[in-house]
């Protein structure tokens, strides 16, 4: 099981602070993008096209092609506005 | 060294941050400090609030490596950074870095640099709300070209 959290502006498309998801098959963000899917059937993956989003893993920035294991958090998120 | 580091929903007092500083050690010789607050208006809209959201684990981690940077590039002997989340209202205080240093140069600088790596890497996200609605802000060009610069 991983755990996936979002932010922001995607926490409000996902209607959700986050899921946990079984990684049989995933091993990269990439590959987690593709099972993901907003509430209305939108793929995820089809998000990134329209904007920039962010990805970390256990709280560390990484690519799309950043590695996931069993245990892991990842969070999806718009680029940072604080300050 | 004193290095102090705090997210909180309530607001903050910039006499009390210089006062810690003043005091991180008899060699202190200058004290810099930001403070940014809420504006009413952004992009023409009018601006009537601010809810400002973080992602904890992350912020902190990240807060916490760029004050270290600071102190690798320059001789300091205190920073305090303090974020607010939550609600805000126009004219509320939002964010405090202060530094201590021998001299100005060093507080001056590592000032800046904290700020504008804070507005590019620290994980929170601000969401106006206006008269006609609310919506989440975009990064700014220039805060990325602001953070940039220290690469060089």
């Amino acid at each position: 099981m991983i755990k996936v959290v979002f932010f922001a502006s995607l926490r409000e498309r996902f209607q959700s602070p986050g899921l946990t998801v079984e990684i049989d098959q995933i091993a990269s963000v990439a590959a987690l993008i593709e099972v993901l899917m907003l509430p209305d059937g939108t793929p995820f993956g089809s998000i990134f096209a329209e904007e920039k989003l962010m990805v970390a893993v256990n709280q560390e920035v990484v690519d799309f092609d950043g590695a996931i294991t069993e245990g892991d958090e990842v969070a999806f998120f718009p680029p940072v506005t604080g300050g | 060294m004193y290095i102090r580091i705090r997210v909180q929903e309530i607001g903050f007092s910039l006499d009390e941050a210089f006062q810690e500083l003043r005091r991180a050690s008899n060699s202190v010789g200058a004290v810099c400090t930001f403070t940014g607050l809420v504006r009413d208006f952004n992009d023409d809209a009018e601006v009537t609030g601010l809810f400002l959201e973080h992602y904890p684990e992350m912020t902190e981690k990240q807060l916490a490596r760029i004050v270290d940077d600071a102190c690798q590039r320059w001789q300091l002997m205190g920073v305090s950074v303090i974020h607010r989340i939550g609600a805000l209202l126009p004219g509320d205080e939002i964010v405090l870095v202060a530094v201590a240093a021998g001299h100005r140069g060093e507080a001056f600088s590592a000032c800046e640099f904290i700020m504008d790596y804070l507005k590019t890497q620290a994980t929170f996200w601000k969401k106006e709300v206006a008269a006609d609605g609310e919506r989440w802000l975009t990064m700014r060009e220039s805060d990325i070209t602001a953070a940039d610069r220290w690469q060089s």
